[in-house]
């Protein structure tokens, strides 16, 4: 009983004291440059909505929480439409959309939109399938239901197994839009709740396809490229790789207080700086 | 002095016994109201037997039922067996320290979070159920129901172990004293005197496994279409409500999603009547 307690418990004492070293780390270098604008400030952020933002948030939040104790910075997902409704119902201080909120939406809540970095959707596969690129043509097919073996595009002989994402998903509306073409996801398709649901998914699956935020691309999925155009930052910059989108925060009414200063905070240098670190493009 | 706290401890038991069953009422009540739309141009009745495909503008909440039909009976199926067969060790044949040594663990079991379910099925059951059967991604109606079944065991065996420990004493040792074995004990004796307990726990077994959300959501694969085979992705009403929740608040999905509650509602109600028309029969002949 006691090895395997031991076992366990060192590792998670391990990473809690990396943690704190972290922390205090980040104490460290907050005391200079950007985070300096709250100071003397005091009070609660919240923050839902988008799935992909999430790694940016918690690291502008950390760091923010850090320099300044009296601020406390609450992150929920949801995905793209509950941080345009709970925004605009008035439940959090900051919406966030991989989106750009519809026209109706900006005139019925009276939102104001920030978009604070460029992002792409790409498909993702296990890093364990030998396909490694893909027409748009044959995405779609795939996507659609009309191809459902690896063989029909030079893998392995086995069935595809399509994951998509939910309703409120930003992330699948621009994949709907600008990947299928508007194009039918067949309903055979499983469902998964986040960008992060999705990597899991995809990850865990060799016969899997899915598609996620290029941000949250890491080695437990493969990237696929895309009529012979990978996802990377140059491409989706230069307009080359087409799948792309803008990340927003949404407010209700122009912002105030330290929701502003939240939101300024992401477009100074260092809030870009986080932008970039985590794989999406800064707007400045 | 004495009667008057007695009563007020009457009046105040019987106070959250109308607040809890009111609760129930309101719940209903909430629902009926935000469905009245629905009602009024009788499109529910379109709603509960048609497809979902938001994207042609139809929001039919027919895969949803069918999910949920499939893994909460197949979970509760596979759970009655295990329930049983751990219910008679632990009060039949487990010497009696071990026996008490499995109702502790069984009680703990019932308070794990269904989290820590989900993620054990995500990385362990999941993977497995695709290599095993070689199909699908290993979301599946069988994957949420074998951990299902995992998640309503414990309470399902607390329940039959009441039953049987409830067996007159005097019962087992006439049995001894015929020279009937265990076996026997459980199979004549201590069962024909359980079944209310048995079946209150299938009830509320039953109840739990239409109800619960997370388990469904993280296994089943959540495709909005009627399952053909326990392999295939399925999505339950709860697992829906989740999804859906989440769009814009004036849509046709949203509204949908009253219909979803509504009839798990109704399942419940349903499966808790049926399940106390079986036990009445034992009602009386066993008090």
């Amino acid at each position: 009983m006691r090895t395997t307690s031991t076992r366990i418990f060192t590792p998670i004492f391990a990473l809690w004291t990396l943690s704190f070293a972290l922390l205090l780390f980040a104490a460290a270098q907050a005391f200079s440059g950007d985070i300096d604008m709250f100071k003397g400030e005091k009070g609660i952020i919240r923050i839902s909505g988008g799935t992909a933002h999430i790694p940016v948030m918690k690291e502008a939040a950390r760091r923010i929480m850090a320099a300044n104790p009296d601020i406390n910075i609450t992150i929920a997902g949801g995905g793209s439409g509950v941080g345009i409704k709970q925004v605009g119902e008035g439940l959090v201080d900051i919406g966030n959309s991989g989106r750009k909120a519809t026209p109706e939406e900006i005139a019925r809540y009276g939102l104001k939109l920030f978009q604070w970095a460029l992002d792409g959707v790409t498909p993702v596969v296990n890093p364990a399938n030998p396909v490694k690129q893909i027409s748009g043509d044959n995405l779609r097919k795939i996507f659609s239901g009309t191809i459902t073996n690896w063989k029909e595009i030079g893998g392995i002989d086995q069935r595809i197994n399509l994951y998509t994402r939910d309703e409120a998903s930003g992330t699948r509306e621009v994949f709907f839009g600008k990947a299928m073409k508007k194009q039918k996801i067949a309903p055979s398709a499983n469902v998964v709740v986040s960008n992060g649901a999705m990597k899991t998914a995809v990850a865990a699956d060799p016969y899997g396809i899915g598609y996620v935020s290029v941000g949250h691309v890491d080695k437990t999925v493969h990237a696929l490229v895309l009529d012979g155009v990978a996802p990377t930052i140059e491409n989706i910059k230069n307009g080359k790789y087409p799948v792309s989108r803008g990340l927003f925060s949404n407010t209700k009414h122009t912002p105030t207080g330290l929701t502003k200063k939240f939101l300024d905070y992401m477009f100074t240098p260092e809030g870009q700086k986080i932008v970039a670190e985590h794989g999406f493009i800064p707007v400045k | 002095m004495k009667a008057l706290t007695e009563k007020s401890v009457v009046a105040v038991f019987r106070g959250s016994a109308f607040l809890s069953a009111g609760a129930a009422a309101l719940i209903l009540g909430f629902l009926l109201v935000f469905g009245l739309p629905l009602f009024r141009e009788g499109r529910i009745f379109s709603l509960v037997t048609t497809m979902w495909a938001p994207a042609e503008g139809r929001y039919g909440i027919l895969p949803m039922l069918a999910g949920t039909a499939a893994i909460a009976s197949l979970g509760v199926v596979l759970s009655i067996p295990l329930s049983f067969g751990a219910a008679a060790l632990i009060s039949v044949f487990a010497p009696r320290r071990w026996g008490r040594f499995f109702r502790a663990v069984f009680l703990m079991a019932t308070g794990i979070p269904t989290v820590i379910y989900g993620f054990v099925g995500i990385f362990l059951l999941a993977p497995f159920v695709r290599e095993f059967f070689d199909a699908g991604s290993g979301l599946c109606v069988l994957s949420a129901a074998l951990m299902l079944a995992v998640l309503v065991t414990p309470t399902m065996t607390i329940f039959f172990v009441h039953g049987f420990d409830r067996t007159p004493r005097s019962y087992l040792q006439a049995v001894d004293a015929l020279g009937g074995n265990d076996v026997q004990k459980l199979l004549y004796v201590i069962l024909p005197g359980a079944w209310r307990h048995i079946i209150g726990g299938i009830t509320l077994a039953a109840g739990r496994a239409q109800g619960d959300t997370l388990l469904a959501l993280m296994l089943s694969g959540n495709a909005a279409r009627i399952p053909g085979e326990p392999l295939e992705s399925a999505r339950t009403l709860t697992a829906h409500i989740a999804l859906v929740f989440a769009a814009d608040h004036e849509s046709p999905e949203f509204l949908s999603i009253f219909v979803c509650g509504l009839m798990l509602y109704l399942f419940s109600t349903l499966t808790v009547v049926v399940l106390r028309r079986l036990e009445a029969p034992f009602r009386r002949q066993h008090r």
